[in-house]
């Protein structure tokens, strides 16, 4: 491939996309086409081709091809838009986790609160807090723009709250404070139905507002359905695709500037740092600001599509599952967090779940495997139970085979082939092991 | 270039994915199948309960799917692991309403997971009907497709308090629950009616713990209540009564029908004899199917019924008959959603295992009977010899939230 | 607000929590022992301390079920499973280190986290698995045995059920016999040794890989004697108990300053104290506003405080910056 010219790489990658773009639209409903078409932006971003190719093919990709295919099969768009919701959070805690070395186990509560700060405003519940309000709340549902940038702060703020006081912690006692933190705002939302009633604890808050879609004039002269059904799914992946777009040219820019390089210098040695004249307190506040505001914008976004937020959806899972994304991916690169989000999202909502259903399937139909016939299978074995199993055992081969995620940032890639060797010297020179 | 090595090994596996997938019966279209999903938690903590939802719906579609397939449909069940969480649960109902062959859903066991879960259902009107959501904004939302079979937290809940006013006798009750939407909304309703009715409640408190329970224990007994009323299921409840007791807390206890499972007397042994609980599910003599029920779920899966597999045996044989007249509806061929959701609303005094029911037009059941049940024995395999205690038919509250 | 109430209910209130935190502490006891050596949180150690209470309860069903559960004293019965108990977490606890942990030697810290992290997630389903096939059931309830239940007056009117006594006791003897081991012992000295420097202890001869097989091997065992009381103490197990009692032990072993084997025993006991503290006094003292289910905020605050003019924990050294 090194050898092909530019143009034949682009025309290759080109007839890619356009290929299972069309094999997606075929067969709408099969997980396969889908993947294969999913992996076009791999493609794209691996192979060298001209950039201006690349952002069109992107664009083409994203704007143009996923929408039309999603609206034949409503799922992927739904998987597209969870894959960017995790994507941005992933990006988030990159920045704390990847690029500032702070261990973060409770970055799910930022998202709560983006989802919270939302949710009370733009739904009744603001009424049970201010029950003569009646005139102001709900807010309608275009006060949710100017929601998503009074999430952003919120979060921010409350990035800073948990900062301030454990500046002097640090590895895994930051982690434990953060675990903890995290199970507070859980903890709050759900019992903060009385004394007054501010979250409706674990009932929920419903209908939380959705934007309105006030382009659907436009969409009607172009002959397109105007049913909120058909449109909010779009919507809200527009949306998605927005933020993302936001946070990944944010995070290119921290990453890029000498906030980002005190980052990098604080994540490898504090003190190192701090003699260089690296503002610490200021720098490590920031990371944990600029991590927390992506997931409260997601947060707002995830409530008004759900229409719906309990506090299920912020356990410490959700924080363990957004750290998987990014180590995965490769701490501390942007496009391995993407990665990681996207491949974690796509095997716990599709992949697992198509093959859970498929073995199903075949053992409703006796179908044989080897001469043994699955629908002899006892339903203790049911595949649909034992999703998560097989989730952790990638998660185990990955770290073995793969441990600088599978697209890691150069000195991420670097510093583990140098721990490698030094530690295949360490065994060479201290004995068997 | 490494890069290119992976990206190739990808291509590859994807390849290989996309040669082999697509052979698959579950690709192929056959117009003569109907499906029907369940979505439950079928991993996790909640799974037991999950699994109880999906395995009576799988026998009630073995046992009364005989009418259809005979019509020329084969009958699949579809069961999908909604986690517990929303977001998988949403994901879910966004792939399963993409395969025209599902008629139905039945599910969830969380109201945080079924409410946002029903709106995706209600794009294109596939009915569901919840065998275990009682938190009431499930149908105060009024969305047409959404059915339940079990009473509201509301009902329930004063269904509990006037029982142990006006039969028990009661002037002092301490309510606990287990800070879900379940648990604490019936414990709810029960503080909200004991006033009214004569009692006087001594303390309100949620709690997630599931194994030590003698930091709660100490001050309700040092107030000594004549009542304690957990909301909550079985599996929680049963730690707290048994360790209440061992602690010499003297008090009755009370429940909802999260209590109704042998597994319960399992736990709890002889902590819980003379305790009430209060149900929409009909005990065996009542209802005698219910026994016939029990009696084949042992069978086939080896193990008693988990708290709401009747209740979903019943959502099964419910959509079943509705699917079976919007058929007939259709002159014999595949009915859309919407005709089986509009079936499922002239569901009209259906006998089931757990009540007989009609729905309002919020997809509630009316009237709902609730039966108060006394458990006689610690002995788990003497659960079946409750006592029926008391029987009432509430219709639910017409207005809204 | 009630005073009385209030006042009658301390002294049980302190016994509630010393149990509690004992039956931390001797959880937290595996955590601080890999961290010490390894500085990883082996988040699978809560998987490991289930599969004790899964076969101390697996022994005690079969007993049951062949009637012979009545022909041990119950101290030899509880000394039997608490010992199968050990055995088994020991030996999948190293067998995890070897597939999923030794791999990733030399490894940034994060990497065996989520490896553990998959461990985790994989013993928990797989625990269900055999539980389901082999019982088809995978919530186990703990047979009665009444000796366990039996009360005994310690001052006044306080009065404990024989099983915790029996936990404080298999605690204490555990904290004993490991600092024992740890600062006594060569094959201790040579764990502190591969705790402070590997590749050193490595030059001095000690064969690492086999101190950090044995390292696993006593923290799996710890686990396993936890999930086995922990199973009589409390009475009902499934796959996913874990999770909740790891988390809070490893709070306390970080409370306590990880990797610090007294201070795991002083964390758990804090903890276990605060929470038993918050759940019996919220409600009471804000007059119902809020009640026992703050219990975890409060610990939780607690914890951000101490750790705040502690970063390393109650008893972990104070290491000075050299700038």
């Amino acid at each position: 491939m090194r050898s092909s010219s530019p143009t034949l790489r682009a025309a290759l990658v080109a007839a890619y996309v356009v290929g299972t773009g069309a094999l997606v639209a075929a067969v709408p409903r099969s997980l396969p086409a889908f993947l294969l078409f999913m992996a076009s932006m791999l493609l794209v971003y691996r192979l060298e081709v001209p950039p201006r190719f690349r952002a069109a093919a992107v664009f083409a990709i994203l704007v143009v091809i996923m929408p039309v295919v999603g609206t034949s099969n409503t799922f992927y768009l739904e998987v597209a838009t969870q894959v960017g919701i995790f994507v941005a959070l992933a990006l988030g805690l990159n920045i704390v986790v990847g690029l500032a070395g702070l261990l973060d186990l409770g970055y799910v509560a930022f998202y709560a609160v983006g989802a919270y700060a939302w949710a009370i405003f733009g739904s009744p519940q603001a009424l049970k807090i201010w029950p003569a309000a009646t005139a102001i709340f709900p807010l309608p549902g275009w006060w949710f723009f100017p929601f998503l940038l009074v999430a952003v702060a919120l979060a921010a703020l409350t990035g800073v709250l948990l900062g301030l006081p454990v500046l002097r912690v640090r590895g895994d006692y930051l982690a434990i404070v953060t675990l903890g933190f995290g199970e507070v705002i859980r903890v709050l939302a759900n019992n903060l139905d009385k004394p007054v009633n501010i979250t409706n604890g674990p009932i929920g808050i419903t209908p939380v507002g959705r934007p309105p879609l006030f382009f659907a004039p436009v969409v009607a002269r172009l002959g397109v359905s105007t049913e909120p059904a058909f449109l909010y799914p779009l919507y809200f992946y527009f949306l998605v695709m927005v933020i993302v777009l936001v946070v990944i040219l944010v995070t290119q820019r921290f990453k890029d500037s000498h906030i980002g390089r005190a980052w990098e210098a604080i994540r490898e040695d504090e003190a190192a740092a701090v003699a260089m004249g690296i503002p610490l307190v200021p720098m490590k506040l920031l990371a944990f600001a600029a991590g927390a505001s992506f997931a409260g914008a997601m947060g707002a976004l995830f409530g008004a599509k759900q229409l719906f937020i309990n506090p299920e959806s912020f356990t410490f899972m959700e924080s363990i599952g957004v750290l998987a994304m990014v180590i995965l991916g490769g701490m501390g690169s942007i496009p391995g967090a993407i990665l990681g989000a996207s491949a974690v999202t796509i095997l716990n909502l599709q992949v697992l779940k198509q093959l859970s259903l498929t073995l199903n399937a075949w053992k409703s139909a006796g179908v044989s495997i080897l001469g043994f016939n699955l629908a002899d299978l006892p339903t203790q074995l049911e595949p649909a139970k034992y999703e998560r199993m097989v989730f952790g055992v990638i998660l185990i081969a990955m770290m073995i085979f793969r441990q600088q995620g599978i697209l890691p940032s150069a000195r991420r890639r670097m510093e583990i082939e140098e721990a490698r060797a030094a530690a295949a010297e360490q065994v060479v020179t201290g004995g068997s092991s | 270039m490494k890069g290119s090595r992976v990206l190739a090994a990808v291509l590859a596996a994807l390849a290989i994915a996309a040669l082999s997938l697509p052979a698959l019966p579950v690709q192929a279209q056959q117009l003569g199948t109907i499906k029907i999903a369940t979505q439950s938690p079928l991993s996790g903590g909640q799974a037991a309960l999950g699994e109880g939802i999906k395995n009576g719906a799988q026998l009630a579609l073995e046992q009364l799917g005989g009418p259809l397939t005979r019509m020329g449909f084969r009958l699949e069940l579809v069961p999908f692991d909604d986690q517990a969480k929303p977001d998988v649960g949403v994901a879910n109902a966004r792939n399963l309403v993409t395969d025209p062959a599902i008629l139905l859903v039945v599910g969830h066991l969380n109201s945080g997971v079924a409410i946002p879960s029903s709106e995706v259902y209600k794009d294109s009107m596939l009915a569901m009907i919840s065998p275990a959501n009682t938190n009431p904004l499930i149908t105060d939302r009024k969305l047409r497709n959404v059915f339940r079979i079990v009473g509201r937290d509301d009902v329930q809940g004063v269904v509990g308090a006037e029982y142990a006013a006006t039969e028990l006798k009661v002037k002092t009750v301490y309510i606990l629950h287990d800070k879900t939407a379940y648990g604490q909304g019936v414990a709810e309703f029960f503080r909200q009616h004991a006033p009214k009715v004569g009692m006087r409640v001594l303390g309100f408190e949620g709690t997630e713990e599931k194994a030590n329970f003698d930091p709660i224990i100490n001050p309700i007994r040092a107030r000594n209540p004549e009542l304690v009323y957990f909301g909550g299921i079985y599996d929680q409840a049963g730690v707290f009564f048994k360790q209440a007791r061992a602690k010499g807390l003297r008090s009755r206890f009370m429940g909802p029908d999260g209590m109704d499972s042998s597994e319960l007397a399992k736990i709890a042994g002889s902590a819980i004899v003379g305790m009430t609980y209060s149900t929409v599910a009909g005990p065996t003599a009542v209802y005698p199917a219910a026994a016939k029920f029990a009696r084949d779920y042992k069978a086939k899966y080896g193990k008693d019924p988990e708290p709401f597999a009747a209740q979903a045996y019943d959502a099964m044989a419910i959509g079943l008959a509705a699917i079976q007249r919007a058929v007939t509806a259709n002159g014999g061929r595949r009915p859309t959603r919407e005709q089986v959701t509009a079936e499922v609303h002239k569901t009209r005094a259906f006998k089931g295992l757990t009540g007989t029911f009609t729905f309002d037009a919020k997809g509630d059941p009316v009237p709902a009977t609730y039966f108060v049940i006394q458990i006689v024995s610690g002995d788990p395999t003497k659960w079946g010899q409750n006592r029926l205690v008391k029987r009432l038919d509430i219709k639910p509250p017409s207005g809204s939230m | 607000m009630e005073w009385d109430v209030l006042i009658a209910i301390f002294p049980s209130v302190v016994v509630d929590g010393l149990v509690l935190g004992f039956v931390y502490a001797m959880i937290a006891l595996g955590y601080t022992m890999v961290y010490g050596v390894l500085q990883m949180i082996n988040f699978a150690h809560s998987e490991i301390f289930v599969t004790g209470a899964f076969v101390g309860a697996e022994i005690l069903l079969i007993m049951q079920a062949g009637g012979t559960l009545g022909a041990l004293h119950p101290l030899a019965l509880l000394a039997v499973i608490v010992l199968v108990a050990m055995l088994v977490s020991a030996v999948l606890a190293v067998a995890v280190e070897r597939i999923a942990y030794r791999p990733l030697r030399g490894a940034p810290r994060l990497i065996p986290l989520i490896s553990a992290i998959g461990v985790s997630f994989f013993l928990q389903d797989a625990i269900r698995l055999v539980e389901s096939l082999w019982r088809n059931a995978f919530y186990l309830t703990y047979p009665v045995v009444e000796f366990f239940d039996l009360r005994i007056a310690i001052a006044g009117d306080i009065d404990v059920p024989i099983k915790s006594i029996l936990v404080v006791v298999a605690s204490l003897l555990m904290l004993v016999v490991l600092t024992l081991f740890v600062n006594r012992t060569r094959l201790g000295t040579a764990i502190r040794a591969v705790a402070e420097d590997q590749a050193a202890a490595g030059l001095m001869g000690i064969n690492v890989g086999r101190m950090i097989s044995l390292t696993f091997l006593i923290g799996g065992a710890m686990g396993g004697a936890a999930g086995a009381l922990f199973g009589v103490q409390f009475g009902t197990i499934n796959p996913y108990t874990g999770f909740i009692p790891g988390i809070k032990a490893f709070t306390a072993a970080v409370l306590g300053g990880i990797g610090n084997v007294p201070g795991a025993m002083v964390g758990g006991l804090v903890l276990g104290m605060l929470e038993t503290l918050a759940a019996s006094y919220m409600s009471l003292l804000t007059g119902g506003a809020f009640g026992a289910e703050y219990k975890d905020i409060f610990a939780f605050s607690v914890l951000i405080l101490i750790l705040m003019f502690r970063p390393r924990g109650l008893l972990g050294e104070v290491v000075r910056e050299k700038l």
